[in-house]
């Protein structure tokens, strides 16, 4: 039984499960190391989900389809920052607003241009990588490997690419250094010559980029189709993620890893154990309250993580 | 004398903030409406009039309007303790199956019994789901608007299962032309757990009021619900150090109020509000737990909350806004042969939001300058 589970299929459809998460909580580290909270990244997945189905059925181009969806996450990434930053309205308000706005713009939009609201893609991106090599035509283990890891959507390889840069940039560089400072103590920045509006307004722009292109992975690379509210919650596990990944980019990749394992073994678990599939279904939600419980104490949000900032004029 | 009507009039300002939010986003969902073609002014004017100029159609907006009370009042209750129960949703489901299913189990008990446990049942059963991420919070410091949302889902599957396991039979019509329930319902409640139509009181008073609005006395109970919840946070001790902890939690405990009672105790009485639902949906409405009668309700009731300044007063007042909204919408897109979709009004109640987080922000920079000029 233990192997029929745990098979390479197993783990490159953990990784597929992850990369939404990942994506989308690495958003969250950039707008909250910033020191902005985004409760709106489940929206901007949801939105940039229906823009790049719609996007890439309109033009017959998977590729424009996922530019699409970074470039609808940077527009709400921009009402957030405007709300949020130079309003300085309350950032979950700001973000509860564009959730609810997400969900009834994707709606609306879906009856409009479609008629429906489930959409099928047209369109898919090609598969990257090494062809799977036939049974017996290498040894096993290089065939798993393959599997694992070597046969992926382009955006699973650009997810890769994208944490790498992540984490250098934000701890190796001193754009990194500077968008870390106005997150844990701004004033101070200030007074160093940051430009604290302009560096959390990139912040904000970047988590919903990144939160649009995990929208894009989910509705185009993963279901093939764009239904309502297709995120199900994931912005908020992937806030969790980065939670229990304590704002780095590398513990957020490993947290996203996590739950896509979990989520994949409850899938997997569905046909052997005699659960009802509505138990099942709870598991990613469980976890994620279990990993939150579990990180707290360990993981230290940055200090000036959910207030604006108020230059002082004196 | 001149300074003193300045300050009434920024005060004033401040107050009908939320109504220069409503104005701009009707101009913003105007522009939508151009763009995808349509009148504004005649898609305005169908919804508008159809909601509010018979008697009609203001039963069907407060009908629409009694469960965002509800949900806007759990919303506003635990903002005033500083926190974001997002969770409404989940405490709604639990709270709405849990007194289903005391009005289709005790169905030989009498309404004078029935009708309270059931209502009782409605407010346990949210309640109980609003104390899990209250005591994580108070406990561990978890953040409570990530637990809510993941709880919604929990609640969400659940009750799924739920339904599934206490599905009505089918009737014999359904099992004559061999169909199966589309979407699962549950058994219905008893005839003594039903709360009476507002239709059946206008005609013993010999009002003209049609018959089949589904308006019903769940109204009133969100009305003595919001004048609870003003009641407990502005005249009792408890309500007190609720907002005492909202205002700054380190300086309630300073003062020896303990935080971690007071937020399970606003999670709690929250979450209690979310599950009186029940009594629109199902006690006054559809008499049975079907999860699409409520998917919404929840989160609107945030929006329903900020526009109403967690007040339940404006809370009140945005619910029946919101009702207005709903209502004509629909007919709206009734009227439009569908060319204008439902949800439409979805996104002008998303943009009401934006807008009234940003001109509360605008109006008191605008004060804060002619204070400092004077």
């Amino acid at each position: 039984m233990f192997g029929t589970i745990f098979n390479a299929d197993f783990f490159a459809s953990s990784i597929r499960i992850a990369i939404p998460l990942a994506l989308a909580g690495l958003g969250g580290v950039f707008s909250e190391k910033s020191g902005v909270t985004n409760i709106g990244l489940e929206g901007m997945m949801l939105t940039g989900a229906f823009t790049s189905v719609a996007a890439a059925n309109f033009s017959h181009n998977p590729w424009v389809g996922v530019f699409a969806a970074v470039l609808i996450g940077i527009v709400l990434g921009l009402i957030h920052a405007v709300t949020s930053i130079t309003f300085k309205a309350n950032q979950i308000v700001s973000g509860v607003a564009i959730n609810l706005f997400a969900s009834g713009i994707t709606v609306f939009l879906s009856w409009l241009f479609f008629n429906e609201t489930q959409i099928m893609a047209v369109t898919n991106l090609p598969i990257w990588g090494v062809p799977i090599p036939a049974q017996g035509e290498t040894s096993g283990v290089i065939r798993s490997l393959i599997v694992i890891f070597l046969h992926h959507s382009p955006l699973v390889f650009i997810t890769v690419i994208i944490f790498v840069l992540a984490h250098f940039t934000l701890f190796k560089t001193p754009f990194g250094l500077r968008l870390r400072s106005v997150g844990e103590y701004p004033e101070a920045a200030d007074t160093m010559g940051v430009n604290v509006i302009k560096m959390r307004y990139i912040a904000v722009l970047a988590s919903g980029a990144l939160a649009g292109l995990a929208g894009s992975f989910l509705s185009l690379e993963q279901a093939h189709f764009f239904v309502k509210e297709i995120s199900g919650g994931r912005g908020f596990i992937a806030l969790a993620a980065m939670i229990f990944g304590k704002w780095t980019p590398i513990g957020t990749a490993g947290a996203a890893l996590l739950f896509g394992f979990g989520e994949a073994l409850s899938i997997r678990l569905q046909g052997i154990l005699e659960i009802p599939v509505q138990f099942i279904n709870m598991v990613p939600y469980l976890l994620a309250i279990f990993v939150l419980v579990s990180a707290i104490g360990r993981a230290i949000p940055p200090a000036a993580d959910g207030i604006p900032y108020e230059k002082e004029v004196g | 004398m001149k300074s003193k009507n300045r300050i009434n009039f920024y005060s004033l300002l401040e107050k009908i903030t939320p109504l220069i939010a409503v104005i701009f986003a009707l101009l913003v969902g105007a522009g939508v409406i151009l763009i995808i073609g349509e009148d504004p002014i005649f898609v305005y004017k169908v919804l508008f009039s159809n909601a509010l100029s018979n008697r009609d159609g203001w039963g069907n907006v407060l009908f629409r309007a009694t469960p965002l009370i509800f949900t806007g009042l759990a919303v506003a209750f635990a903002f005033r303790c500083g926190l974001f129960n997002i969770g409404g949703e989940g405490q709604m489901y639990i709270g709405t199956f849990l007194a289903t299913w005391v009005g289709f189990t005790f169905t030989n008990l009498h309404a004078f019994i029935l009708i309270p446990l059931c209502i009782l049942a409605a407010a346990a059963g949210g309640a109980l789901w609003a104390a899990v991420p209250g005591i994580l919070k108070a406990k561990t410091g978890v953040h409570e608007v990530i637990v809510t949302i993941m709880m919604n889902w929990i609640a969400s599957s659940l009750t799924f299962f739920l339904v599934l396991k206490f599905k009505a039979p089918p009737t014999e019509a359904m099992v004559a032309a061999g169909v199966k329930q589309m979407i699962p319902h549950t058994r219905q409640i008893a005839e003594a757990a039903r709360l009476p139509r507002i239709y059946h009181i206008l005609k013993s008073l010999n009002i003209d009021f049609p018959s089949y609005n589904q308006v019903n006395i769940s109204f009133f109970i969100a009305i003595a619900a919001a004048i609870l919840v003003y009641y407990i946070l502005w005249k009792t001790n408890l309500g007190y150090e609720i907002r005492a902890v909202g205002h700054s939690p380190l300086a309630a405990e300073y003062g020896g109020i303990s935080v971690a009672r007071n937020i399970i105790l606003a999670m709690v009485i929250s979450g209690a509000l979310a599950g009186l639902v029940a009594t629109n949906e199902v006690m006054g409405f559809k008499y049975r737990w079907r999860q699409e009668l409520f998917t919404g309700y929840g989160f609107n009731g945030i929006a329903v909350a900020l526009l109403g300044k967690n007040h339940p007063l404006g809370v009140v007042l945005a619910a029946i806004l919101f009702g207005v909204l709903n209502y004509g919408g629909a007919i709206v897109n009734i009227f439009t042969g569908g060319r204008i979709p439902r949800e439409l009004i979805m996104v002008l109640q998303a943009v009401i939001v934006i807008f009234v987080v940003i001109s509360d922000e605008v109006v008191k920079r605008i004060i804060r300058k002619r204070r400092k000029i004077s």
